[in-house]
């Protein structure tokens, strides 16, 4: 029963440590790509001819700054199918 | 999987993500994660094997399709390098290296293209084995590893274009200043540089192709529910297949920018 009691602590709090991980990466990277391309549509009609060359660079830079938060899904993929927070449960 | 075995969700997706690892001498830290090394090897061999072979047949005439493929990727290739690296003949090194990472990295990633249940139920019973990741940059240690060479280049070609007294001088000097008092500033603002640029190198190439073989195995969860489950799950699954395929190839693309970026900036004086 202690353990039961342990373990349904620790999941419940991972579970909500996932959820932000994910939520909160998830913004910052849709706000930060969706400033970027805010600026990029501005520039293609300011100036269409450098659409083709500005397209490459804004995929590059879709790249970088979706990095930290992939990183963040896969630790939270972690978290959730092999949480090492389970360890400190006596056996 | 075993006929007779008793599945809930947990057990499925640990059934898919569990390497084939062998230890290398007293195991622990020296266990080898065979799939991906073998994967990596023969799609290595594969690809820079079929490149050599065209170029090998190749005519100054008119090209037929399997050399202009190959001229295409390599002209591709050969304009990112261009607009970067400005330090000298890109020809020598640079190029070559950022061609092998581009068709490399995207080999192993396109690798994720294969079923998950299908290649497993072949694997399970053709070549009986019962733990085998199918994409190698789903494995943390294959991207560190190119991320960790390319680090090694760096410091390499940094050397090369300063000499190593320029170099340690360049890290405690380089951003802000060479007074002495500004010296341990200076050394921490590199350290960390180079800290974090094989790590966000490798990780983002591991976190892109991780997550992307767990959502795919969540969605084939989800088929697992019944009728309507395996409805949605196509859906859905194709939408993400179709996302993946332009990660597979953007991330390659990435992955071979960043090289081309941090060798090219080794090479700069300050």
């Amino acid at each position: 029963m202690e353990k039961l009691q342990m373990l349904a602590m620790i999941q419940a709090y991972t579970g909500i440590g996932i959820g932000l991980m994910i939520g909160v990466g998830a913004a910052g990277a849709c706000i930060g790509v969706g400033i970027m391309c805010s600026r990029f549509l501005e520039a293609a009609a300011r100036q269409p001819e450098l659409t083709n060359s500005l397209q490459a660079k804004v995929f590059l830079l879709l790249g970088l700054i979706d990095a930290s938060f992939i990183i963040g899904v896969g630790l939270a993929m972690m978290f959730a199918f092999a949480n090492p927070l389970l360890a400190v449960i006596p056996k | 999987m075993a006929a007779g075995k008793e599945f809930n969700a947990t057990d499925y997706i640990q059934h898919h993500l569990t390497f084939l690892t062998k230890p290398v001498g007293e195991g622990g830290f020296w266990a080898l994660n065979v799939d991906s090394v073998a994967t990596a090897v023969v799609l290595g061999i594969l690809g820079l094997g079929v490149l050599w072979w065209i170029v090998r047949g190749a005519t100054a005439g008119v090209p037929n399709r399997r050399q202009a493929f190959v001229e295409i990727a390599f002209e591709f290739v050969d304009e990112q390098v261009k607009g970067v690296f400005h330090h000298g003949d890109r020809n020598r090194f640079v190029a070559p290296a950022a061609l092998t990472v581009f068709v490399w990295v995207l080999l192993m990633n396109a690798m994720d293209f294969l079923p998950v249940d299908v290649m497993a139920w072949v694997l399970e019973n053709v070549f009986h084995v019962h733990a085998f990741r199918l994409v190698p940059t789903a494995d943390v240690n294959t991207t560190f590893a190119l991320a960790l060479a390319v680090w090694l280049l760096m410091i390499w070609f940094s050397i090369a274009a300063k000499g190593l007294g320029g170099w340690i001088h360049e890290l405690f000097c380089a951003p802000f200043g060479s007074n002495p008092l500004l010296w341990p500033a200076n050394l921490l603002f590199n350290l960390i540089e180079y800290v974090s640029k094989p790590l966000s190198h490798a990780l983002r190439l591991f976190g892109n192709m991780y997550a992307g073989e767990i959502i795919f195995l969540l969605l084939w969860l989800l088929a697992a529910t019944g009728i309507f489950g395996s409805i949605i799950a196509v859906v859905l699954g194709l939408g993400w297949a179709i996302f993946h395929i332009l990660i597979v190839v953007l991330q390659a693309y990435i992955f071979m920018m960043l090289t081309i970026v941090y060798i090219s900036m080794a090479h700069e004086h300050h």
